[in-house]
C-alpha cells in the first residue's frame, strides 16, 4: 500500500494543475467572469515555432495578404506615413532582474515561443513607389534607439517611443534615412521594464500624445515601490514637454488609437494572469480622462484581486469597468481604427493585433480580429476574425501577430515577431465596390 | 539492560551526512519566519527570501534524502524502526517541501496564508528528520 501512495499523490498534484478544457472565452461588454482559481501549476501551453513555409495567413473571402517584408529582427508596431512608406519598430525590450526561482523558470519556458533573434533595435522604411503591393525598398531609417515600439507623426514630427523615453526625428516627406540621432523629449519610466512595451498614439489636432506604460509585475509580485508610475497612460504635451497622468490602473495598455472621428483616445490592454483560463478578460475600451481601471486592486470594475494587499476599498469604489471584453489571455498588442477603403464588412471598427495566450490550456488569439463599431461606439457584436491561421494544425506557431496599421488606401498591415515578417491585407475586389 | 547497552551501540551519522543534514530544518524555519513577515508587513522581499531559502532547502535535503535511502536499503539486518522514521520523515518533509514551493511561486499574497501552513509543517518534519537523524542510526555489535 504504501509504495502505492507517492505516485497517487503525484498524479493528484498533476491533475489539479491540468483539469478539463476550459469554455470558450466570453466577448463584449458582459463577459462572464468565473471564480478566480489556481491549481499548484498555473495552467501553461507554449505553441512552439513552427515556419510558415509557402504557407500564408487566412484572410476573409474578397481580401488577399502578402508578405511584403521578411528578415526583419523583431517587428513589433507599424506606422503608414503619408506618402504611402511604412516605418517598422524593431525591438525587444525589458530588464526586470531575476528575484526569486519562479522568474527563471517563467523565463526559460515563455522563451520557448519566442523568436531566438535579438531586437533589432532599429526603425526600417518600406516603400512600394510604383504601388503595385510590392515593397521593393526596404531600408534602416534609424539604428541605436533603445527598444522602440510607439510611432507617431504630428507635422515634420515623427515621434517614437522607446523603452525608456518618447524620442523626436525629423522627418520631410519621402525620407528614407533619419537626418541625424534624435532629440529626446521625455523620460518614460522604465525600471525594470517587465512590461517594456511602451505604445503611443497622437491626438487628432496633434496637441498631445499619450503614452502607455505597462506595470512591473503580473500582480505586485515584484511590489509595489516599482510600481510607481506604471499600468497607465500619460498624456505628454511634446510643445512644453510637460506630461500627465491621464488614466491609471490599466495593468498593460498595449495599444493605444485615436478614434480620428470623435478624438476619443482607445486602449487595449492586456489584464492579469494565473488565476484561471478565462480570467481576466483582455480589453478594449475608450480612456476616460482621470478613470482609475482597476490595476491591481480590482479586475473588469470591481472585482477585487485578493493578491493584490494590501487593498485599497476606496481606489476600487471607483474602478471603471471597461467598454468591450477581448476573451482573456488573448493578448492584444495592435490597435488600429478602419476606414470605408478596408472594404464595406470591416469599415467601422478597430482592428486587434492578439499576439496569443501561454496561461491557457486551449490557446486563444494568434490572429488579427475586426471589433465592429456603430456611431464611435462597439456594437456589442463578438470579434470577426480578420487574418488567422497564425497556428498550424499542429498547435504550433508560424507566426504572432503584434501591431497593425490602417493604410488610408485601403490595407492592413500587420507586423509578425515569431516570422520577422510584415503582412500586409488589401481587399481584392476594390473594382466592384 | 545492561547486556544490551553492552552489545549495541549507536553511532553518529557520517560527518559530511551530518553536514547536509543540518541545513534543512534552519532554511525551513527562516522561511516560516520570513512567511509571517511577509504576511504581516506585505513587503515582498520577505516573500523572496522565502523562496530561495525553500530552494536551498530542497537542494541540501534533496541529498539527505539520497543518503537516507542508500543508509536504509545498506542497514539490512541491523536496520531499526529509526531508520524508516528518519527516512520517511525526509521524504514527507521534501514531498511537502516541493509542494510549498509551487505554493509560493504564485504571485503576491496568493501564496497566504497556504504558503505559511505548509511552511511550519514542513520545518515540523525538518525537525523530527533532524532530530532522529542527529540521535545516531547506525548501530554496531560488539
Amino acid at each position: 500500500m504504501r509504495n502505492k501512495i507517492i505516485p497517487a499523490f503525484l498524479l493528484a498534484l498533476f491533475l489539479s494543475a491540468c483539469g478539463g478544457e476550459p469554455p470558450p472565452p466570453s466577448y463584449g461588454a458582459n463577459p462572464e467572469l468565473p471564480e478566480p482559481e489556481r491549481g499548484l501549476l498555473p495552467s501553461m501551453v507554449i505553441s512552439m515555432p513552427a515556419e510558415w513555409g509557402d504557407q500564408k495567413p487566412t484572410v476573409p473571402q474578397g481580401y488577399s495578404v502578402e508578405m511584403i517584408a521578411d528578415d526583419l529582427s523583431v517587428p513589433r508596431q507599424t506606422l503608414v506615413l503619408p506618402n504611402g512608406d511604412i516605418l517598422v519598430a524593431e525591438g525587444s525590450g525589458g530588464s526586470a532582474p531575476v528575484m526569486r526561482p519562479k522568474d527563471m523558470i517563467a523565463n526559460y519556458v515563455k522563451k520557448q515561443g519566442k523568436t531566438d533573434r535579438p531586437g533589432g533595435n532599429r526603425l526600417t522604411l518600406l516603400r512600394d513607389a510604383d504601388g503595385d503591393g510590392r515593397y521593393e525598398l526596404k531600408t534602416t531609417f534609424a539604428e541605436n534607439v533603445n527598444a522602440p515600439y510607439g510611432m507617431a507623426l504630428i507635422g515634420d514630427s515623427l515621434y517614437v517611443a522607446n523603452q525608456d523615453a518618447v524620442v523626436r526625428f525629423e522627418y520631410q516627406d519621402g525620407q528614407t534615412r533619419a537626418s541625424g540621432p534624435p532629440e529626446k523629449i521625455v523620460d518614460l519610466p522604465s525600471v525594470y521594464n517587465h512590461h517594456w512595451t511602451k505604445a503611443m498614439a497622437a491626438s487628432v489636432d496633434g496637441r498631445y500624445l499619450y503614452v502607455g506604460i505597462g506595470s512591473n509585475s503580473n500582480i505586485t509580485e515584484r511590489g509595489m515601490e516599482v510600481e510607481e508610475d506604471r499600468a497607465m497612460v500619460w498624456q505628454i504635451d511634446p510643445q512644453t514637454r510637460m506630461h500627465r497622468r491621464y488614466a491609471t490602473g490599466l495593468r498593460n495598455p498595449s495599444a493605444l488609437a485615436v478614434d480620428p472621428d470623435t478624438n476619443q483616445l482607445w486602449v487595449a490592454v492586456n489584464e492579469r494572469d494565473e488565476i484561471g483560463d478565462n480570467l481576466v478578460p483582455d480589453y478594449l475600451t475608450a480612456v476616460r480622462d482621470g478613470g482609475f481601471y482597476g490595476w491591481p486592486y480590482s479586475y473588469w470594475g470591481r472585482n477585487v484581486d485578493e493578491r493584490a494587499q494590501p487593498q485599497r476599498p476606496d481606489l476600487v469604489e471607483r474602478a471603471i469597468t471597461p467598454d468591450y471584453s477581448l476573451g482573456a489571455h488573448v493578448a492584444a498588442l495592435g490597435l488600429a481604427f478602419s476606414t470605408p477603403a478596408m472594404g464595406e464588412r470591416f469599415a467601422e471598427g478597430v482592428f486587434v493585433g492578439e499576439h496569443g495566450s501561454w496561461n491557457r490550456k486551449v490557446p486563444v488569439g494568434f490572429k488579427v480580429v475586426f471589433v465592429p463599431f456603430r456611431n464611435g461606439r462597439p456594437t456589442g457584436a463578438a470579434p470577426v476574425d480578420f487574418v488567422t491561421g497564425f497556428l498550424n494544425e499542429g498547435g504550433d506557431a508560424r507566426g504572432r501577430p503584434v501591431g497593425v496599421s490602417v493604410d488610408p488606401r485601403g490595407a492592413l498591415i500587420v507586423a509578425d515577431d515569431l516570422a520577422n515578417v510584415i503582412w500586409r491585407v488589401t481587399p481584392t475586389d476594390r473594382a466592384a465596390q | 539492560m545492561a547486556d544490551f547497552n553492552d552489545r549495541y551501540s549507536r553511532l553518529a551519522i557520517h560527518p559530511l551526512h551530518a553536514v547536509l543534514l543540518a541545513f534543512p530544518l534552519p532554511l525551513f524555519l527562516s522561511a516560516l519566519v520570513a512567511d509571517m513577515a511577509y504576511r504581516s508587513t506585505y513587503l515582498i522581499q520577505w516573500l523572496n527570501f522565502a523562496q530561495w531559502l525553500i530552494a536551498g532547502a530542497l537542494l541540501m535535503g534533496a541529498f539527505v534524502l539520497v543518503w537516507a535511502l542508500v543508509e536504509l536499503v545498506r542497514s539490512r539486518e541491523l536496520r531499526t524502526v529509526w531508520h524508516m522514521i528518519y527516512f520517511l520523515s525526509l521524504l514527507a518533509m521534501w514531498i511537502l517541501g516541493f509542494i510549498n514551493a509551487l505554493e509560493h511561486a504564485k504571485d503576491a499574497y496568493a501564496t497566504m496564508p497556504g504558503g505559511m501552513w505548509l511552511s511550519l509543517i514542513v520545518t515540523l518534519l525538518a525537525l523530527v528528520a533532524t532530530w532522529v537523524g542527529y540521535s545516531g542510526l547506525r548501530e554496531e555489535v560488539r
